[in-house]
């Protein structure tokens, strides 16, 4: 501590003696630190931000004295600005930046106004809890680099989409809290051992020398557990009183070191109550909560950087017959790379030669490794298998599949916290009353008894700490989806619970989802005398590379080696492509006949399943392809009826297949033959009528779908897509656990409303009690853990209810592709 | 009762060697990742695991 002046006007430092800088703001001087504050602040103030420092609950961080605005000169660069971010409609452009320095609300309020006071920029949004944000802008009205100046002049240091240090920084993060959690736990412990004789001995006597023992080791044992397990709680009290603000942090500090300090002074003297227990107690819970909080918050992020690890940094180029090694963000669409067996593809592209087989897992959700040729596409992240390849590079950094996955993701992810928003207000608005509580108890009981003035208001500082409030909604969430991954259903977005309750319609795919996804070819009627040989022979060359469902089924009927160039898919009606050098075209009859000008397709074909074939003259074959209906379909589709959810079925398929599957799952509305923005339609029409939807897809071709539902649900075996995009994911690929979810998720509801009631009720009933000194601080500690215990254990009944269908085969499909 | 003149102190030189042993472990990575080792056993040897695994230093 230097100077006794008034900290730094900006980031709350102490101002060092002899330095006079003055921030000049509209209308007032402001003493700052350092010229970078300086800087920083009157940018603020001319900008008419000066609202952050009303709103702000933490100090901003402390300006960089050497700042230099070139380092962001390379992201002026069109071509890898070009690189780093994806188009946009209307010729803009949109990236992810990871924001330093992010510690508030008001901070990502401050990057959102700060952002929108340049021309050009269209959209922001800041996710306070992964401290990233996405930005869209206008590259012809403004450049990537003067944005990411204006965040460095606010004090968030950007950092355009980069998945190793956010994982670092997490990492650090939660090892540091794990060695906070195990000082307060062992200390806890510790310390009651002691207490226990202690209290023994107030009544039936004790020994002085023991006594006087007992207190000065557990003095020894929690001044561990005060200063360095306590230590966040203090840093964020400062930090919210320095920017004169008020978070929870501040009666938690307030208690804490009021309680640890006289306990201190008391055991010194060696008479008075110690309250060390207590202190140690208190910290203990509190850090379990923050922990807790912390891992939620940390797998927000995780997903997604887990996905975008998945490029690797660097690649084998090959430029004039040399092989040399550069950086991934190096690449530029034409390059030659080579890919040698076990490597992960740095881009996406084009297989220029070597015949390979390559993993897609993480793509497709396609287990076997899909065969490569020359031709053939390969996309960033997946892993060669087989031979060396040569690929030509086709789209690098935020054009390839992988990097579109990841934006949809962290997409999702910023506009979510809205469960969370809705408990800080209230807790925030608790607190404050708490303290002019505390603080109107203390100066009554300085008139009536001062003796007495000290322990009761610790008591209501204690005792009224809105610890169970805050627990009530995420433990009772947390249970519910520890409960539900145990039984193989992944809840990737909390907040699909609270809609999962609620839901009225549910809206099926069919193809993967009611029925198993694995369809047959029954019969091979070819139409234009070729052989049913050869017949299938084009049509397994056709879907050689496909992954749908129809694909494998001509897969597995038909060996043949041939492959198909020039492929193209057409969601919801087939694939084209040529097979020596005969264009061709498989899926629906009509589709199939598009290519000739004079055939139609013969009308028989209407009303069966029929995939037809078909080139320039006209259709070669059809094939008759049958779908298992799932055995558990028409019982889950009866259970949910039960529950008051209402099927629908909208596929992309016939007619006549969709009726078939309908009828015999139970299910009464069905469409088909829709695209996949019809599907979107038809669950915006549902939606709003006031319905809550669930919808259940497995595709790349729901994954509009399963974006617009309140309730998304992907089969384990879908695609990455799909999972992307997904709220649940059904891990062992079976729809049982679908109608079981939605119980679990209304119970789960049930309890946040009995946790909300209770820690309510215990805080409005214990208040008045501690502040007429009738609870002992150890008593008020002791009430507000087993509060919280109590919600805690109210939410645990989620995970320990008896499954109420037995005798079921518990097999584990596959563990989930997703991180 | 004398006897807990040694007991105490023995007890908090126990507590810290387990301290000590748990920010060893924290330091050294051992709770960096608590859901995918559960899984590790469960999947093949056939396809090389490097990938799935979040501590694997795999690319320089």
């Amino acid at each position: 501590m230097t100077g006794a002046g008034p900290p730094c006007f900006h980031c709350g430092e102490p101002i060092p003696s002899g330095t006079n800088i003055r921030a000049r703001l509209a209308g007032r001087e402001e003493p700052v630190c350092c010229h970078g504050c300086k800087a920083v602040a009157e940018f603020i103030a001319g900008a008419g931000l000066d609202d952050y420092y009303k709103y702000r609950d933490a100090a901003a961080a402390r300006a960089d004295e050497a700042y230099r605005p070139d380092r962001w000169s390379a992201y002026d660069r069109a071509d890898l600005v070009e690189r780093l971010s994806r188009p946009e409609p209307n010729g803009a452009r949109s990236i992810t930046v990871l924001l330093e320095g992010l510690r508030c609300a008001a901070c990502s309020w401050l990057a959102d106004k700060a952002l929108h006071l340049q021309s050009g920029v269209l959209d922001v949004s800041v996710n306070p809890a992964t401290a990233r944000a996405r930005l869209v802008w206008d590259p012809a009205r403004v450049r990537l680099g003067d944005l990411l100046r204006v965040l460095e002049h606010v004090g968030l240091r950007p950092h355009p989409l980069a998945g190793e240090p956010a994982e670092q920084l997490s990492i650090l993060e939660r090892r540091t809290a794990l060695k906070r959690l195990a000082v307060a736990g062992f200390g806890m412990m510790q310390v009651m051992m002691f207490a226990v004789p202690l209290y023994i001995g107030e009544s039936s006597g004790m020994e002085a020398d023991i006594r006087e023992l007992l207190r000065l080791v557990s003095m020894l044992v929690s001044v561990p557990v005060a200063l360095y397990a306590g230590w966040p709680f203090y840093v964020g009290a400062w930090q919210a009183i320095r920017a004169r603000g008020i978070s929870m942090d501040v009666p938690v500090s307030l208690g804490i070191a009021l309680a640890f300090l006289a306990s201190v002074w008391n055991a010194m003297r060696g008479h008075g109550e110690v309250y060390f227990d207590s202190v140690t107690m208190f910290v203990f819970f509190l850090s379990l909560g923050r922990y807790v909080e912390m891992i939620a918050r940390h797998r927000a992020g995780s997903v997604a950087d887990a996905l975008a690890r998945l490029a690797p940094v660097t690649a084998r180029r090959v430029r004039n017959g040399s092989v040399e090694d550069v950086q991934a963000i190096e690449l530029a669409v034409g390059d030659e790379l080579l890919v040698r067996t076990g490597e992960v593809f740095a881009a996406d592209g084009e297989v220029i030669e070597g015949d390979g087989r390559v993993d897609e897992s993480m793509l497709t959700g396609e287990s076997t490794a899909m065969a490569k040729a020359p031709g053939s596409p390969v996309h960033a992240g997946t892993q060669n298998l087989g031979a060396p390849l040569r690929v030509r590079v086709a789209a690098v950094a935020g054009d390839t599949v992988l990097s579109g996955i990841v934006m949809l993701l962290e997409r999702a992810q910023s506009q979510r916290p809205r469960l969370a928003k809705a408990a800080d207000r209230a807790a925030a608005w608790f607190l404050g009353r708490i303290l002019v509580g505390a603080a109107v108890v203390f100066a009554i009981w300085c008139f009536v008894d001062p003796s007495r003035a000290f322990s009761a208001t610790l008591a209501v500082l204690v005792v009224t700490c809105p610890c169970a409030l805050s627990l009530a909604t995420p433990a009772a969430i947390a249970a519910a989806t520890a409960e539900l991954a145990r039984r193989g259903v992944l809840v990737a977005q909390s907040d699909a619970l609270e809609a999962l309750a609620k839901a009225t319609h549910i809206l099926w795919d069919k193809t993967g989802t009611l029925t198993r996804g694995l369809v047959r070819v029954e019969e091979v009627r070819p139409l234009a005398g070729l052989s049913e040989a050869e017949c299938l022979q084009l049509a397994v060359a056709l879907e050689r590379m496909s992954e749908h469902p129809i694909a494998k089924a001509f897969l597995a009927s038909e060996p043949g080696n041939a492959t198909a160039s020039d492929l193209a898919v057409v969601p919801g009606l087939g694939l084209e492509g040529c097979v020596a050098q005969r264009r061709l075209r498989i899926g629906s009859p009509a589709f199939a006949a598009g290519l000739s000008e004079a055939a139609g397709a013969p009308a028989w074909l209407d009303g069966e399943s029929w995939v037809c074939l078909g080139d320039r003259s006209g259709l070669l074959a059809a094939f008759r392809l049958t779908d298992q209906l799932r055995p558990e379909a028409s019982r889950c589709v009866a259970e949910l009826a039960h529950l008051g959810l209402q099927s629908e079925i909208a596929s992309g398929d016939e007619e006549a297949a969709v009726a078939r599957i309908a009828e015999r799952s139970g299910i009464t509305r069905h469409t088909a033959r829709l695209r996949p923005e019809q599907k979107l339609a038809r669950l915006e029409a549902l939606q709003a009528a006031g319905a809550v939807v669930v919808a259940v897809g497995d595709g790349i071709n729901d994954a509009p779908l399963l974006r617009g539902a309140d309730v998304a649900v992907a089969m384990g075996r879908g695609s990455a897509l799909a999972h992307s995009s997904a709220d649940l994911i059904l891990v062992r690929d079976s729809l049982d656990e679908l109608p079981d979810s939605v119980r679990l998720a209304r119970r789960a509801q049930r309890v946040i409303k009995q946790n909300l009631t209770w820690s309510i009720v215990y805080n409005v009933a214990a208040l008045p009690l501690a502040a007429f000194g009738l609870v002992p601080p150890w008593l008020a500690a002791i009430g507000m853990s087993l509060s919280s215990i109590a919600v805690v254990l109210n939410a645990m009944r989620l995970s320990r209810t008896p499954r109420n269908t037995s005798g079921r085969n518990w097999t584990l499909s596959r563990p989930a592709e997703v991180a | 009762m004398s006897i807990i003149y040694v007991l105490i102190p023995l007890g908090l030189v126990l507590v810290g060697i387990g301290l000590w042993a748990f920010f060893w472990a924290v330091g050294s990575g051992q709770f960096d990742d608590l859901d995918s080792p559960g899984w590790t056993v469960l999947s093949d040897d056939e396809r090389p695991p490097a990938r799935t695994d979040r501590n694997a230093e795999e690319e320089p």
